[in-house]
């Protein structure tokens, strides 16, 4: 990336107005980012018993609070400020009204002071405020009103944001009426497309279930319903996360690496393969629930490794711009062309890094995806070490990198220190590194997911390789460089904000080599796509929700709430001896699952 | 629409991969005959347990020829019976249950692991071939005290397994 000042206008400088809001939105982003840190590093250290700050009951409101700030308001707010620069730029016009914009913002950041305030709530003892009921907020553990109620503000936010960005589409198309969509606007309209189907799980499961059952309208729900709402929507939000990425792979990651886009249509394919697949998937999170007919599981099972497919294509397509860059830059040889690469800007290496580790990522995932295998691994640690590297690297790590480009298109400023940035990018990666590929491990041994205290008076965890101490030290480790980068990156942007304003900071994205107009036309057909989209998620759904209900009633078979608010039932459960058992007989496989 | 033959080449072999992995799972649940946890049994009231005569009193039953049934309670946070006693040489088809929030049922170390969920019944088949002890978690939060929440399963040499010590 040249250091020269091209003297091209940036987006603050063609639309102000829009800027703002979009910066407003990532700093909304940044500021859940330096909470869901706080709370990260919390755990970190709690878990692994280096460092207790806070009560083991407390450790959950500690990870609702990650949780929640780290996947619903850092991703997303994120997302919207991205998605409103992408359509904003690639439609080339203002958005239609402004005021409405700030509505939306508005009331996504309500929506999460709401769901925040209800969450902390549960620190502080004297009040009835509570939502310990972490992300995934399963029935029958309730919490406060305030918490359903302010998620539910936040997804109406994002719909009215999507509501904006398809009415720049209607306007702008009404002036261009035979041109090919725009590549960004194309990725965001259909990401949007998706996320509406999505909602519909989570709409029914907060607004009809959960909400009017916290405020005592209904009395009972039926949990493995809701919980089956709640992966409808569950899953196609992780591709939520990874959209805004993907479109920053796309677009912004070739112009930083020197070089122009492989292919737009396979873009687009990639897309809408995600737009098709990404719903009709999530009872792969249930692959291990009574009340779900094992066909059933199958079916998404078989779904889920097609998902494979578009990211496989994007690997290629990302690999391939990223070469054509290099040779551009002087770059030869097999792979010496790597060597000509732009490692000094923390923009291009921050998403390498990202890309690299969501290859790792993809693999475990294909391990969580695996029906049968998953037995071994299911809510152990494993799994959070899995999305560490997808959401947690794949997509926030390209978010931070891709930032430290976008930042001076929204500020006209330079950014503070790019050393900074080049070593909070690595910091990243190597953090994530030694504590994700602890989790892995030690979710190998049957160490559990979403503990405050995984040791056990009875018995011990038997190690393969490595002990139970080490994989400790190294999860801590990697856990603390991950709060060292996240305040790096923080700071940095802070940082930014007091360097002098300069004009003609301006980088225009570069043309892709293979053009839309490569493509047929009917990939641009969104209807299309929407409907055959739409007839998935019945067909992959109908039967399942069906069966929970004909089996179970739609408010359950009997089953009383258990209100998080109230202090946790202790009940006394010392154990008889704390035994040291041998623990090689353990790892023996001498139980396995069969027949029945 | 212009596609690179190196793009067609990778798109072939991540499709004969994707088909790949398909294949080996449902080898694994056919041949292997890894069963999936499923919609048998129906469902329970869960705030009526005690009037169910599989939960009422939560115990291992004996079945059939090294055929066992534990019916098990999993709740806020404790697993009964606790420990669970079964025989080496056996299989044991566990029945659980909770009655109040979602928990989860691991076998330490083993690939016994299945989600609890209240109105519904859990059920999956294990072979216990050796003696020996296992610790059982809960794997799914249910509360504050989930971190306590642990149980034991010992499997005892034929010979020394005797009937009804399993009660609570």
């Amino acid at each position: 990336m040249s250091e020269e000042l091209t003297g091209a206008p940036t987006f603050l400088d063609k639309f102000p107005q829009e800027a703002a809001v979009v910066r407003a939105a990532l700093w909304s982003s940044f500021i859940a980012l330096t909470l869901g840190a706080v709370f990260g590093i919390i755990q970190a250290l709690h878990r692994t018993d280096i460092l207790r700050v806070i009560d083991s009951t407390d450790y959950y409101t500690v990870l609702t609070a990650h949780g929640v700030l780290m996947v619903i308001s850092f991703t997303i707010f994120f997302l919207v400020g991205a998605f409103t620069w992408a359509i904003v730029r690639s439609f080339d016009r203002n958005v239609e009204d402004i005021r409405y914009t700030w509505t939306w913002y508005g009331m996504m950041v309500t929506g999460t002071l709401m769901a925040v305030v209800a969450i902390l709530g549960g620190f502080v003892d004297s009040i009835d405020l509570s939502a310990d009921v972490l992300y995934t907020f399963y029935a029958p553990l309730q919490g406060h009103p305030l918490f359903y109620g302010g998620l539910a503000i936040f997804l109406i936010g994002t719909w009215l944001a999507g509501a904006d960005w398809f009415r720049s589409w209607r306007a702008w198309k009404a002036e261009n009426p035979d041109e090919r969509i725009p590549l960004q606007a194309f990725m965001v309209l259909t990401t949007m497309l998706m996320w509406y189907i999505a909602s519909i799980g989570i709409t029914i499961a907060v607004v009809g279930f959960l909400l009017p059952w916290s405020l005592g309208i209904i009395e009972q729900v039926n949990p493995l319903l809701t919980r089956t709402l709640f992966w409808f929507w569950g899953h196609p939000v992780v591709y939520f996360w990874l959209m805004p990425a993907y479109l920053l792979w796309y677009t912004v990651l070739p112009t930083v690496a020197g070089g122009r886009l492989f292919s737009d249509p396979l873009g687009r394919v990639v897309f809408v393969l995600f737009l098709l697949l990404s719903t009709p998937v999530g009872i792969h999170h249930q692959y291990v629930d009574p009340g779900i007919a094992s066909g059933f599981k199958l079916i998404a099972m078989t779904n889920t490794m097609f998902l494979l497919l578009p990211s496989l294509l994007t690997a290629f397509t990302v690999v391939a711009s990223v070469e054509h860059a290099a040779r551009q830059r002087g770059g030869t040889g097999l792979l010496g062309w790597l060597r000509a690469l732009p490692w000094r800007d923390p923009a291009f290496t921050g998403m390498m890094l990202a890309g690299l580790m969501f290859a790792a990522g993809g693999f475990s995932g294909m391990i969580n995806a695996g029906m049968n295998i998953n037995y071994l691994i299911h809510n152990t640690l494993w799994v959070p070490g899995h999305f560490h590297l997808t959401v947690g690297t794949a997509v926030a790590l390209t978010m931070m990198a891709a930032t430290y480009w976008l930042w001076p298109q929204l500020s006209n400023r330079r950014l503070f220190s790019r050393p900074i940035g080049l070593a909070q990018v690595v910091i990243w990666f190597v953090g994530m590194a030694l504590m994700s590929n602890a989790m892995h491990i030690q979710g190998l041994f049957g160490i559990p997911r979403r503990t405050a205290e995984p040791q056990y008076q009875g018995f011990d965890f038997a190690t393969t390789f490595g002990s139970v101490t080490e994989l400790n030290m190294q999860l801590a480790v990697g856990g603390t460089l991950l709060f060292i980068s996240t305040v790096l990156f923080v700071g940095n942007i802070a940082l930014s904000t007091g360097t002098p304003k300069l004009s003609g900071l301006g980088e225009e994205l570069t043309e892709p080599l293979s053009a839309a107009h490569d493509s047929p036309e009917i990939l641009d057909n969104l209807k299309l796509w929407f409907g055959i989209a739409f007839v998935l998620v019945i067909l992959a759904y109908m039967l399942p929700l069906a069966s929970i209900i004909s089996r179970g009633g739609v408010f359950g078979p009997g089953v009383d709430p258990v209100p998080v608010i109230a202090e946790p039932i202790r009940v006394g459960i010392q154990p008889l001896v704390a035994s040291v058992e041998p623990t090689v007989s353990r790892v023996i496989a001498v139980v396995g699952s069969v027949v029945q | 629409m212009n596609i690179h033959n190196y793009e067609k080449i990778w798109l072939v072999l991540a499709m004969v991969m994707i088909i790949g992995f398909i294949s080996t799972v449902v080898y694994g649940a056919t041949a292997v005959g890894i069963e999936m946890i499923s919609d048998e049994p129906d469902t329970i009231d869960s705030t009526a347990l005690d009037e169910d005569d599989r939960f009422s009193e939560p115990r291992v039953e004996k079945v059939g020829d090294n055929e066992y049934e534990a019916y098990v309670i999993a709740q806020q946070f404790i697993f009964r019976p606790d420990p669970i006693t079964v025989p080496a040489n056996s299989t044991v088809t566990f029945y659980v249950t909770s009655p109040d929030v979602i928990h989860g049922f691991e076998v330490v170390g083993t690939n016994a692991n299945t989600m609890v969920i209240p109105g519904e019944v859990s059920q999956l088949t294990v072979e216990f071939n050796e003696p020996g002890e296992y610790g059982i978690l809960c794997n799914e939060y249910c509360g504050g005290g989930h971190h306590t929440m642990e149980g034991k399963l010992i499997v005892q040499p034929e010979d020394e397994f005797e009937q009804g010590g399993n009660d609570e």
